[in-house]
């Protein structure tokens, strides 16, 4: 089931136009990120999906509905621009919250104490938001956005902000959000993340959906048919009308690392294979694009083949 | 809707919870009485400690009796001026020069001092030689006291006032001006205090960025609507209180002096203004019986008017009265709130938001000022007329004529009219906010403004 299906969005402002037809499926019970630089249209199509703005053509549907009213509760945001009521106390400002996405004030009290104590700050309860540090503020603002159980959250950069045990934390909770069958969305910047959390991706790229598909395709789509192998003496050659030797080095006394391109339509097996009655093999893994490659490749416009040669060059 | 109450209810808790509400509610009707207790004080500690002061007259006219006023002490002087004015600084606070004076002209009076003499001190001696210029006048005239006395004409006329229904009621102008003026500034006061304590909430909103979680969950409008009436409901609160405390600490200070509060004062001025012209020769320690007679009459008169102001006080329709006020009071707030709202929403501080607050309290300035010049002093004129019609200057000018008597049919058309007004406003408001809220870093002009009021969706 999709968690989310967007057909032929479309959102135009006097000057400019923040999404041009984009279509996306994000598919449900995953973690989804949604990518592409500054300014192509993500924040625009996070505030429609949150119906704080709305879109001038084009259908969403949730879970199967199409988007309205109702799905305020369903949907929990996490806005890059992060902010709460300073004045307002931890405790008072979660139920608040909660209750605006619809939840009862008994049930809103009972979870924000059950998140405080999960995250060992019960002790935050009467504090106020201008009391605590930045990082205190995003956890607290982190719960807000998941208390009132939505099956769809939506994470604007979560981790900036955080320091790296809090955003080991958060990270923990984000996948525990997921198996308790939570659909996950990222917009975020920071590949590491997308590489280590993501299970599909979208590139937006002016205004446009560029690349769409789980990470696996996405890499596959991208792949060089490149190698990178560890073997004992350099000594060996290698049919030259179906495989280059792009770089080789020498790691420790007569072991060395080397990468090779395959024709394509070469198997790493076949390589492989080749490879052992050629020399003593210790190591060998393909080179796959990593999703930075990806992404500054196809935001700087190049097209496929110029895109492949600048990923290989890059590996 | 609920979720409209939700934010009512936070913007009302959040506010009435903090110790500057405790503070500002408490402590302002308490500055007001405080001033005038200590001003009070210091009168009546001063005019307790008075000295006479010892004055020199040198009367070359022979027509003055000296005596003692409330500051001075006269003593005749000896002659001639030029050696008097020499040597009445060793002994005297100064010296009065009286030179031969034609009675139907006296001039050529002057006194002379080392220290300047204070306004009451020259009101005093002022008095006191044109008191006995007086008597001469009137010895030269042959009139005697009883004559003077039977001069002395006392019309009040009563005003009677027709009503649409046809009913007459007696009433005052006086009362009349005293309730449009305290109306219409609280509710100017009102309007503007609590307007830019909306604007300063969205601004606060916008900065902290919490605005862009809470319209995730609520539409922008919803979050305005709510924003203005809880600060509405803060500030009824505030008002009822602060109204309880001042009236009851008024009285309280000014009881502690024996004194009257100004509700009181008003009461009586109307009486006061009959016994304007009372002077010396109706003070009691001349002790004339002519006299006596004379005072206890204008007693019973001056209570008969007390009975008939207290009587058209009362005779004001205050029910109706008070509901216009009431009316007026949330009309011109709403009116004015979504606008402070929008101004808000389009800046992100509160320096930027100078150039836009200035187009928006102009015309309720504009009403005020001209409560003043206009409405109060020709509540029936067309300028009044047009001035309580027009939603932006009504909230202001209606209450400001309502006792006076509105007929119906403008009444009514002036609340439609801010009816319509407040809508209106509300729903430019709404459509600035819903995109400005979410702007940041824009520089924001009114063809921006105009661009965002366009702006589909």
């Amino acid at each position: 089931m999709e968690a989310l299906v967007a057909r032929n969005v479309t959102k135009r402002y006097t000057n400019h136009t923040a999404l041009d037809n984009v279509n996306l499926t994000i598919p449900a019970n995953r973690i989804f990120g949604l990518l592409g630089p500054n300014g192509a249209g993500k924040t625009t199509f996070i505030r429609i999906i949150n119906q704080i703005i709305n879109a001038d053509s084009g259908q969403i549907s949730i879970f199967g509905e199409p988007l309205s009213e109702k799905h305020i509760g369903t949907i929990g945001y996490l806005p890059e621009e992060r902010g709460l009521y300073k004045k307002m106390k931890v405790g008072d400002q979660l139920i608040y919250l909660a209750q605006l996405k619809g939840m009862t004030k008994a049930k809103a009290l009972d979870k924000s104490k059950e998140w405080l104590k999960r995250f060992q700050i019960t002790d935050w309860w009467n504090k106020k938001i201008e009391d605590l540090s930045k990082g205190m503020a995003q956890k607290v603002q982190f719960i807000s956005t998941v208390m009132h159980e939505p099956r769809l959250i939506i994470l604007d950069e979560p981790f900036s902000g955080f320091d790296p045990v809090n955003a080991r934390l958060i990270t923990q909770e984000i996948l525990a959000l997921r198996d308790k069958g939570s659909t996950i969305i990222f917009s975020t910047h920071r590949m590491e993340t997308v590489e280590d959390l993501c299970d599909d991706i979208a590139l937006i790229n002016k205004s446009r959906t560029i690349l769409e598909g789980s990470k696996k395709q996405v890499k596959d789509q991208f792949r060089s048919n490149t190698f990178s192998i560890e073997h004992h003496g350099n000594n060996f050659q290698l049919d030259p009308t179906r495989y280059e030797i792009l770089a080789q080095k020498v790691i420790e006394g007569d072991l060395y690392a080397t990468t090779i391109k395959a024709q394509t339509g070469i198997k790493p097996n076949q390589v492989i294979r080749e490879l052992i009655e050629k020399t003593e093999l210790s190591s060998f893994h393909e080179k796959l694009p990593s999703m930075a490659d990806i992404f500054i490749g196809l935001v700087q416009g190049e097209d496929e083949i110029a895109l492949r040669t600048h990923l290989q060059e890059s590996i | 809707m609920n979720k409209v109450l939700l934010i009512i209810q936070r913007e009302f808790l959040n506010r009435v919870q903090k110790k500057s509400f405790l503070l500002t509610t408490i402590l302002v009707p308490l500055i007001f009485p405080a001033i005038m207790g200590v001003m009070i004080y210091i009168v009546i500690e001063q005019s307790k400690s008075t000295e006479i002061e010892v004055v020199e007259v040198l009367d070359e006219s022979q027509r003055f009796t000296l005596k003692e006023t409330r500051y001075f002490r006269f003593v005749p002087a000896e002659g001639p001026l030029d050696s008097a004015k020499a040597k009445y600084d060793s002994h005297a606070f100064g010296l009065v020069y009286v030179p031969p004076f034609d009675i139907k002209d006296p001039k050529g009076f002057t006194f002379y001092s080392r220290e300047n003499a204070t306004m009451e001190q020259m009101e005093d001696l002022n008095k006191f030689f044109e008191d006995q210029v007086r008597n001469m006048k009137l010895a030269q005239y042959k009139v005697d006291q009883a004559t003077l006395d039977a001069l002395k004409t006392d019309i009040k006329i009563r005003q009677v006032t027709k009503g649409d229904d046809g009913e007459e009621k007696s009433s005052s102008s006086d009362m009349i001006y005293v309730i449009g003026m305290v109306l219409g500034i609280l509710i100017y006061m009102f309007v503007l205090i609590y307007g830019i304590q909306i604007m300063q909430g969205v601004i606060d909103e916008k900065t902290s960025k919490v605005v862009e979680v809470i319209v995730s969950s609520v539409k922008p409008f919803q979050l305005m609507l709510g924003k203005i009436i809880g600060i509405a409901s803060v500030g009824l609160l505030q008002f009822i209180i602060w109204i309880v405390l001042s009236f009851g600490v008024t009285s309280s200070v000014l009881g502690y002096f024996g004194l009257k509060t100004p509700q009181k004062e008003m009461m009586e001025q109307v009486s006061k203004q009959v016994d304007a012209g009372d002077n010396a020769q109706t003070e009691p320690q001349q002790g004339d019986s002519a006299i006596n007679e004379n005072l206890s009459g204008k007693k019973a008169s001056t209570e008969r008017l007390q009975n008939e102001t207290l009587q058209n006080f009362l005779s004001l329709p205050f029910g109706k009265i008070i509901i216009v006020f009431l009316f007026y009071f949330l009309g011109g707030y709403l009116l004015y709130g979504a606008l402070f709202a929008a101004v808000g929403s389009a800046v992100d501080s509160v320096q930027d938001a100078q150039q836009f607050q200035f187009p928006v309290t102009l015309p309720l300035l504009i009403g005020y000022l001209s409560l003043f010049i206009i409405v109060l002093r020709l509540p029936h004129s067309t300028a009044s007329f047009w001035l309580s019609i027009i939603p932006f200057t009504s909230p202001v000018a209606m209450v400001g004529r309502i006792a006076s008597g509105v007929p119906a049919w403008e009444l009514a058309l002036s609340m439609i009219l801010l009816i319509a007004g407040f809508l209106f406003t509300t729903w430019i408001a709404g459509r600035i906010y819903r995109v400005g809220i979410l702007m940041h870093g824009t520089k924001v002009n009114y063809k921006v403004l105009a661009k965002w009021f366009m702006q589909r969706g």
